[in-house]
């Protein structure tokens, strides 16, 4: 009795890891089937999703003009502290005065990529972008000022 | 202090007949993540485990209490990072309740269907890396090739493969991705096609079988007192799935099975976790054609604040129950916040299932517990 249990262990012990081994090697067989990224070499043309959450933007059309009329929202939603928008007040050649903003200042170390900035926007001044290759030498070239140099806000926005 | 320290040459005549101690962690291979473990030994049996936590704590809690109700919501992506959605879903529910607001039904189903993948990505990661502690290598690729196709969907729709924060009181932070159906029908095709591949690498195999039955036993009675909940429980003949008990999200109108073990060993609990994926794929069939048409987020005041009171809010992850509780004062920030979390209660028993056994089989006891560490330890 202990002689036959101990053999049909033995047996279905064998091609239960035959089993096994088979799948093995068909996938060794069919190597195909197996996916993988091969990044960095594919580097040209590696497309991650639109909605993909990289990094906070502030998108400029071609007179250098953006949307942000610093009314701190996203500074209100973010969690961590991660925006900074420092004011100043422009004056219109009518001798009007109004608010702009001077420095959009984001701290890419602090944010968690959480779009929370970006739901609350009023007027889509800032985006989330696709960049996930954020290694730098130095923890300070992470603070970033979104606003390009000598940008101003677009006509019509409040 | 190190000045004290001596080094012992001697091992034999360490504590009463000959005891080891042998600290486990908090960097090693089979704790996946930062568990510290002191296991005193008497040759190669254990008698005693002492989990040693502390090593990830963030004290999310007190976080939360400077957060507001949009806000504390992405914090917990961070506790049980395998569940992620499931947790977000679990604040978004409590700040819902709290304030009575009205979710569409789009935002319910797809809610329903995203917490049903990120259980079946849980998984599907806890197969490849449990046969990995067990000394088989293979499976885990196997099982995060699924995976993958898993991480590409939340990806396409919430913009992030593991903490999502996609879910926000009232709905959803934004519409699904238009190719999200037709992706998660193909996934679902294949994963019907791959799931035998794992029966034939992992159940079958009579290593893996040999490892884990009999190994690990928690009794019913064990798994009440010690308040054992999710497949941990279920392996041992409790009945406590939440979302049978208590459904919330769109699991009232969608048929499935609470899967029931009564073994109670290691082979139960993965045979327990095994048999959810495929029931996880039924509730999805069922509602991913019926996705409602209409707003994806209910109106919501501009600033949220709960009522004062007291609010608890219980939602089944892939690990257990996660209960969450908020003590409010009215204002914008919650004034206490307590996670009542899963991996908890199922680390607590360790030590009364893995007195006594050898020191091999506590990885199968502890990887089929499927211990999460920054759920533990918040």
């Amino acid at each position: 009795m202990f002689l036959k249990d101990y053999i049909s262990d033995v047996v279905n012990g064998v091609s239960s890891l035959l089993k096994g081994m088979r799948k093995t090697g068909y996938y060794f067989t069919h190597s195909k089937e197996i996916i993988t990224e091969q990044y960095p070499d594919n580097r040209a043309t590696l497309k991650l999703a639109d909605r993909f959450k990289g990094e906070v933007v502030m998108p400029h059309d071609e007179n250098n003009e953006h949307t942000c009329t610093g009314c701190t929202a996203c500074e209100l939603a973010c969690p961590n502290g991660t925006i900074k928008i420092i004011t100043k007040f422009d004056i219109s050649p009518e001798g009007k005065k109004k608010k702009a903003i001077d420095a959009f200042i984001y701290r890419l170390e602090m944010c968690t990529l959480c779009n929370l900035c970006i739901t609350a926007c009023p007027s889509d001044a800032i985006k989330m972008v696709p960049n996930f290759e954020h290694s730098v030498f130095d923890r300070s070239k992470l603070t970033k000022i979104l606003n390009k140099p000598g940008s101003k806000i677009k006509e019509g926005i409040e | 202090m190190y000045n004290e320290t001596e080094i012992i040459k001697d091992t034999t005549n360490l504590g009463p007949e000959g005891e080891l101690v042998v600290n486990m962690g908090p960097q090693h291979p089979a704790t996946h993540g930062v568990l510290h473990l002191v296991v005193t030994l008497n040759g190669e049996t254990i008698k005693k485990i002492e989990p040693h936590l502390g090593y990830i704590h963030r004290s999310i809690e007190k976080m939360c209490e400077s957060l507001t109700y949009r806000q504390f919501i992405y914090v917990t992506s961070r506790m049980d990072y395998l569940s992620s959605h499931i947790n977000n879903t679990a604040c978004a529910l409590l700040v819902e309740k709290g304030m009575q607001i009205e979710v569409p039904e789009r935002a319910k189903v797809v809610r329903t269907i995203l917490n049903e993948l990120t259980r079946i990505a849980s998984h599907e990661l806890w197969i490849g890396a449990m046969a990995m502690d067990l000394g088989a290598f293979t499976p885990f690729f196997y099982a995060f090739r699924e995976r993958e196709m898993i991480t590409d969907i939340m990806e396409d729709t919430c913009g992030a493969r593991l903490t999502m924060n996609y879910i926000v009181p009232g709905g959803l932070m934004y519409d699904i991705h238009p190719d999200f159906q037709t992706k998660v029908k193909a996934f679902i095709q294949q994963f019907k096609e791959k799931v035998t591949e794992y029966e034939d690498l992992v159940t079958g195999n009579i290593i893996f079988q040999s490892r884990t039955k009999g190994v690990g036993v928690l009794t019913t009675e064990d798994a009440i007192s010690y308040g054992c909940t999710g497949p941990v429980a279920r392996a041992s003949g409790v009945r406590c799935d939440m979302r049978k008990i208590a459904p919330y999200d769109a699991y009232d109108r969608v048929e499935f099975e609470e899967i029931i073990e009564t073994a109670g060993d290691s082979f139960a609990r993965y045979i327990v976790r095994v048999k959810e994926m495929n029931q996880s794929i039924r509730i999805i069939e069922q509602l991913i054609d019926n996705i409602p048409e209409g707003e994806f987020v209910g109106k919501t005041k501009n600033v949220l604040k709960l009522a004062k009171g007291e609010f608890y809010q219980r939602v089944e992850t892939a690990r257990g129950e996660l209960g969450v509780y908020i003590v409010s004062e009215g204002a914008t920030t919650p004034y206490r916040i307590k996670f009542r979390s899963p991996g908890f209660s199922n680390l607590s028993v360790l030590n009364h299932i893995a007195k006594g056994s050898k020191i091999g089989d506590l990885m199968a006891t502890m990887g089929t517990l499927d211990l999460v560490i920054p759920d533990i330890d918040r």
